[in-house]
């Protein structure tokens, strides 16, 4: 049985993996047919960085996949402090809002966020309100989900004696929400955060409905791409983006490695472990 | 302090861009297109895309199942692994999450296309090309590649969180491997399976570029028909109505999926 679920394991690691490795390959080719390999060449990956519209689209990505992770973050944290202080009844009440994003098909956010967009737009008898601030606010919003369903089992987790002693030792009560439980909910803070900047850089089904000609980001040009027949410095970007992805990828085990071993050592006894 | 005051900004921000919008929803579900009166029409002429309504759950259920039953060996083989190990498998099996599925799928386009790579190589063996892509079963694969992650990590978060000593347990008292597995292991991973169902279910049921990809007219799901009327044909109310009826549905389904999972939705596995 145990070797069966290995087998499978492998297979599902290179199922996952051939389409990502057939992508790389492409981008070493002189032709534009995926499927052929035609000569080895480099040419794309020069076409790719004289492409100033394509960098800009990585750019737009990358501004808002920061700043709505910025914003989701701080937002995401302030509710769920709050939230852990409110009665059972009414934290109930916030999470079955918080949820609604979560369970929610992507299309039917970016529908409702669209037909909105599009109301608002026409009370402000504007033409089209779509641009890079629906997408900012369509980013945000998917994102402060993954930021409170992070950090609100910190603070569930924390032990509140340690916010009384604190106090007890002569902090003020904000110097020691500073000292002690920001201290204690980072880790689930940096997990949302992270969470939710992945999810925003690759961000296609919401961004698409939320967007306006003057503001794209690069998930929504592929697709616009992928009508026509693609140019194969794309998947020299996507080549690039995987190696840059794997590098930070693996820095951050490297370093959560260290910092468990430091964990380790010193004999301080935390509760629940690191997941 | 009052400390619960926090939560006002994010209530505010909630209700202006989650509830208002799908409140717009429902009111252009309920309204005519070019008169702006009320209507039922838009929700009675559903029943015109019942069959795409169909096979949408149907395609989406199949990729879920399929998902589940691979997916599970998985994440159990990962959350047996030495602590690092475990580390890099799951970095492995987040990577592909955060590349382009646009792009993925596209390679799929090549790898099953009739003079695609996995053709090529049937025809340099001398067999006649197979039919593998604008067909369903193509669909069904779109949707595992892209959703599998999304079943493997909830799973593997909550059998990894299982404690040893249960297991150990059950052994002493005389139960043999598999009945360990039947008694604890499945049983404590409800929770895991319940979100990992949920996680592929919903894209799945909703999407529109990989039948767009790796279909054919014959298999159009409900996804298509929706970013057509925002994209294509023009008429938001059919869309919204078409994805209230999606949502009403979606929420019926992970209801059933709940039922028989018996899990509550506030101990809900998050990706780790």
């Amino acid at each position: 049985m145990r070797n069966v679920s290995k087998v499978i394991t492998v297979i599902v690691f290179i199922f996952l993996y051939v389409p990502i490795i057939i992508l790389a390959i492409a981008s070493f080719s002189s032709g534009t047919d995926l499927a052929v390999f035609k000569e080895f060449t480099l040419n794309q990956y020069h076409e790719l960085f004289r492409d100033t519209d394509l960098l800009a689209l990585v750019r737009n990505s990358a501004v808002i996949a920061v700043l709505s992770t910025a914003i989701a973050t701080i937002l995401g944290t302030a509710a769920a402090l709050g939230m852990h202080k409110m009665s059972k009844k009414m934290r109930n009440l916030v999470m079955s809002m918080t949820n609604i994003p979560m369970t929610n098909p992507d299309i039917v956010t970016g529908v409702s966020l669209a037909l909105m967009f599009a109301f608002t737009g026409t009370m402000l008898k504007l033409n089209s309100i779509l641009g890079f601030w629906t997408l900012l606010i369509a980013h945000v919003t998917f994102n402060l989900p993954y930021v409170i369903l992070n950090v609100m089992p910190r603070l569930a987790q924390m032990d509140q004696n340690l916010t009384d002693a604190a106090m007890d030792l002569g902090c003020t009560p904000i110097k020691a929400f500073f000292k002690v439980t920001i201290h204690e909910i980072m880790p689930g803070i940096i997990a949302g955060a992270l969470m939710s900047f992945t999810m925003s850089l690759d961000d296609f089904v919401i961004s698409y409905f939320v967007t306006g000609s003057g503001f794209v980001t690069l998930p929504v040009e592929i697709y616009n791409y992928t009508k026509k027949p693609i140019h194969p410095k794309l998947y020299a970007l996507f080549t690039l983006m995987f190696i840059v992805i794997l590098a930070l990828m693996i820095i951050m085990n490297v370093l959560q490695a260290k910092a468990d071993k430091k964990k380790s050592e010193s004999h301080v006894n935390q509760m629940g472990g690191v997941s | 302090m009052k400390r619960k005051w926090l939560t006002a900004p994010y209530i505010v921000w909630m209700l202006l861009f989650t509830i208002i919008p799908l409140c717009i929803v429902i009111y252009f579900a309920f309204t005519d297109s070019i008169t702006g009166e009320f209507t039922f029409s838009n929700i009675t002429g559903m029943w015109d895309y019942a069959p795409i309504f169909l096979r949408s759950i149907w395609l989406s259920v199949i990729a879920t199942i399929i998902c589940l039953i691979i997916g599970y060996p998985v994440a159990y083989t990962i959350a047996q692994c030495e602590p690092r190990t475990q580390q890099m498998l799951q970095m492995l099996i987040m990577l592909p999450m955060c590349m382009s599925f646009l792009l993925r799928t596209l390679a799929w386009v090549a790898l099953l296309e009739d003079t695609g790579i996995i053709n090529n190589l049937v025809t340099a063996l001398g067999l006649t090309p197979l039919p593998l892509i604008r067909n369903s079963g193509a669909v069904i694969l779109g949707m595992v590649y892209n959703y599998l992650p999304y079943m493997i990590l909830p799973l593997y978060t909550s059998i990894s969180k299982i404690n040893p000593r249960l297991i150990e347990a059950a052994e002493d008292l005389g139960c043999n491997k598999s009945k360990v597995f039947g008694k604890v292991t499945l049983p404590l991973s409800m929770p895991g399976i319940a979100s990992g169902i949920t996680m592929v279910f919903v894209p799945a049921v909703s999407t529109f570029y990989i039948s767009q990809k790796l279909g054919s007219p014959g298999t159009i799901l409900v996804g298509d028909i929706i970013e057509s009327q925002f994209k294509g044909a023009y008429n938001p109310n059919l869309g919204a109505a078409m994805s209230l009826i999606l949502m009403i549905l979606i929420f019926i389904c992970i209801g059933i999926s709940n039922h028989f999972t018996n899990s509550d939705s506030e101990e809900e596995v998050m990706m780790p």
